[in-house]
């Protein structure tokens, strides 16, 4: 009789923890330091990534036959201000990029300059963070050569990308977009500062008149209609502090996965 | 290995036998894989209500043709849920395309009671994903390295040539279809079926799907893109990764099925104790 019970308590209480686990999810959720755990994955992600890839492995790169028919619009598929509309008006004749903040040389260059600079074109995979993949063949020119022109000063760890989109419209601006990467991902050969794609300038759509292709990460990582690169020792004054637009809506800084 | 017997009955009579069936690392290694495939499930089916489509080949996207999808068309006044595989389509309204959610219809892949959150957050998801995934790896590599140094595997999982006949496996194939499980000395062991579904699961259906997550990571096809050619791309490695848990499903249904019909109170006192009651006859081994 004694057994029977304790054998019953033991899968009972087995049993129980399970459901509770299951169940008290949602009210784990919103808990801080359940997330705080949860978030520690994203720490050993990232410094593992990061060993097995060393500095230089490149994402993998296709050829002409595998580019997508047809590649998927996303995010904003045209900012929406007065400002956006006059450059595009203008075909870009007046947007500059500037590239300050902890820099020796703060720049800035005009769409033609970009051009006329040695560029790289890589057929790769955008994968977003939902799950679709699109192959697109993307001309630009390394972020690399632009950083250097630069100078980066050694406090800087991150470089900021300032985009003219608003994903979300907000009084305080908090729904403007950004991106952020280190300096590993800044200097990668295949990061590229993106003009044309599949041969062609870049639409609209596709972050005309300059997008970022930062490769071994996801899509939301690849910011579009860049206006200002900022070089920064800490990316936590600028918004909700995560280090860009989704970052602060919850999704991971390294998005390697 | 026999700890216990119970009472001094005569020679000839049944006795009932404590023996030592699972190891606490066995043990451990299971309870922690129940509770990281339960999380994974449920949060990946979040992840996948995302984008409810799977393709094959290395890109896919919503002007790609999709081997499987779940959505909600039709009327927008009376929309219904369908599932659509290779063509052909079926209703599933109430379960998969369309459910209820807080008492509303809602369209959305999986049903709420299926994902973990419950309620649409794609982040909340690939958090609880991501933490489980290397709990599940970590847990993984302990019990596979236990069962190499220890024998584990080799002494009760792998199976012996006779038992891999033809007619040895039709005869344990009617004795499960009869629900007739092994009894006695025979209880102490796996018996062949179970091997080769445990070794499926073990060495098959689990690595695939840690290779074929890893495989949809961006960084981790950087570092070996090998993985690509492996699968044949980002996409068929989400469509392997898809597939290869509603194995693990299938199994594990399965599994409990069996658990449920071959004697649930010994069979759960195994997995947590670590002792297995076997009735023996004749004197004492």
């Amino acid at each position: 009789m004694i057994r029977l019970t304790r054998r019953r308590l033991l899968i009972g209480s087995g049993l129980g923890a399970g459901a509770l686990a299951l169940g008290g999810c949602d009210l784990l959720e919103p808990n801080d330091r359940t997330q705080a755990v949860l978030r520690s994955a994203e720490t050993l992600t990232m410094k593992v990534q990061r060993l097995l890839q060393g500095r230089g492995a490149l994402a993998r790169e296709y050829s002409e036959a595998d580019i997508s028919p047809t590649f998927r619009v996303n995010g904003t598929s045209a900012p929406d201000s007065d400002a956006y509309a006059r450059l595009l008006e203008g075909k870009f004749v007046d947007w500059r990029l500037r590239i300050d903040g902890l820099v020796e040389r703060p720049q800035a260059f005009s769409l033609a300059e970009l051009k006329a600079l040695p560029a790289r074109t890589q057929i790769t995979r955008h994968d977003c963070v939902e799950g679709w993949s699109a192959i697109g063949k993307w001309t630009g020119v390394p972020l690399a050569s632009l950083l250097t022109a630069a100078g980066i000063k050694p406090p800087a760890r991150y470089v900021v990308f300032h985009c003219a989109d608003e994903l979300e419209k907000t009084l305080d601006g908090s729904g403007r977009y950004y991106e952020s990467v280190d300096l590993i991902d800044a200097f990668h050969p295949q990061t590229i500062l993106a003009y044309a794609m599949n041969g062609q300038d870049l639409s609209v759509g596709h972050g005309a008149p300059l997008r970022l292709r930062v490769e071994r990460q996801l899509g939301y990582k690849q910011a579009k209609y860049l206006m200002r690169i900022e070089a920064v020792d800490s990316f936590a004054s600028f918004w909700g502090g995560g280090g860009g637009y989704w970052e602060d809506r919850g999704y991971e800084w390294y998005a390697g996965i | 290995m026999i700890e216990q017997t119970q009472g001094a009955q005569p020679a000839t009579r049944a006795r009932t036998v404590l023996i030592r069936r699972h190891s606490v690392i066995t043990r451990l290694t299971h309870w922690l894989n129940v509770l990281c495939l339960a999380v994974l499930l449920a949060s990946g089916l979040q992840i996948f209500n995302a984008y409810p489509r799977l393709h094959w080949g290395q890109y896919g996207a919503d002007a790609d043709p999709a081997i499987l999808e779940i959505s909600a068309r039709g009327d927008p006044g009376a929309p219904r849920g369908v599932v659509t595989v290779a063509g052909a389509s079926v209703d599933t309204t109430g379960v998969l395309g369309l459910s209820k959610a807080d008492g509303e219809w809602t369209p959305r892949a999986f049903p709420a009671w299926l994902t973990l959150p419950s309620y649409q957050d794609l982040a909340a998801g690939r958090r609880w994903h991501f933490f489980f995934a290397w709990a599940f790896v970590i847990n993984g590599l302990i019990y596979l390295g236990y069962g190499l140094l220890s024998g584990h595997l080799r002494r009760d999982l792998a199976p012996a040539a006779e038992e891999l006949a033809p007619r040895h496996l039709w005869r344990e194939i009617v004795d499960h279809a009869r629900l007739r499980f092994p009894s006695g000395d025979d209880a102490r062991r796996y018996n062949a079926l179970q091997k080769l579904a445990y070794v499926a699961v073990l060495a098959g259906l689990l690595p695939l799907m840690a290779l074929t997550g890893l495989t949809m990571s961006p960084g981790v096809d950087a570092a070996f893109p090998i993985l690509l050619d492996i699968f044949g791309g980002r996409q068929s490695a989400r469509t392997i990764h898809f597939v290869t848990a509603s194995l693990l499903v299938a199994f594990v249904l399965v599994h409990v099925a069996m658990v449920v019909l071959s004697g649930p109170w010994n069979n759960m006192r195994s997995m947590i104790t670590g002792r297995y009651a076997i009735r023996r006859k004749g004197p004492d081994a």
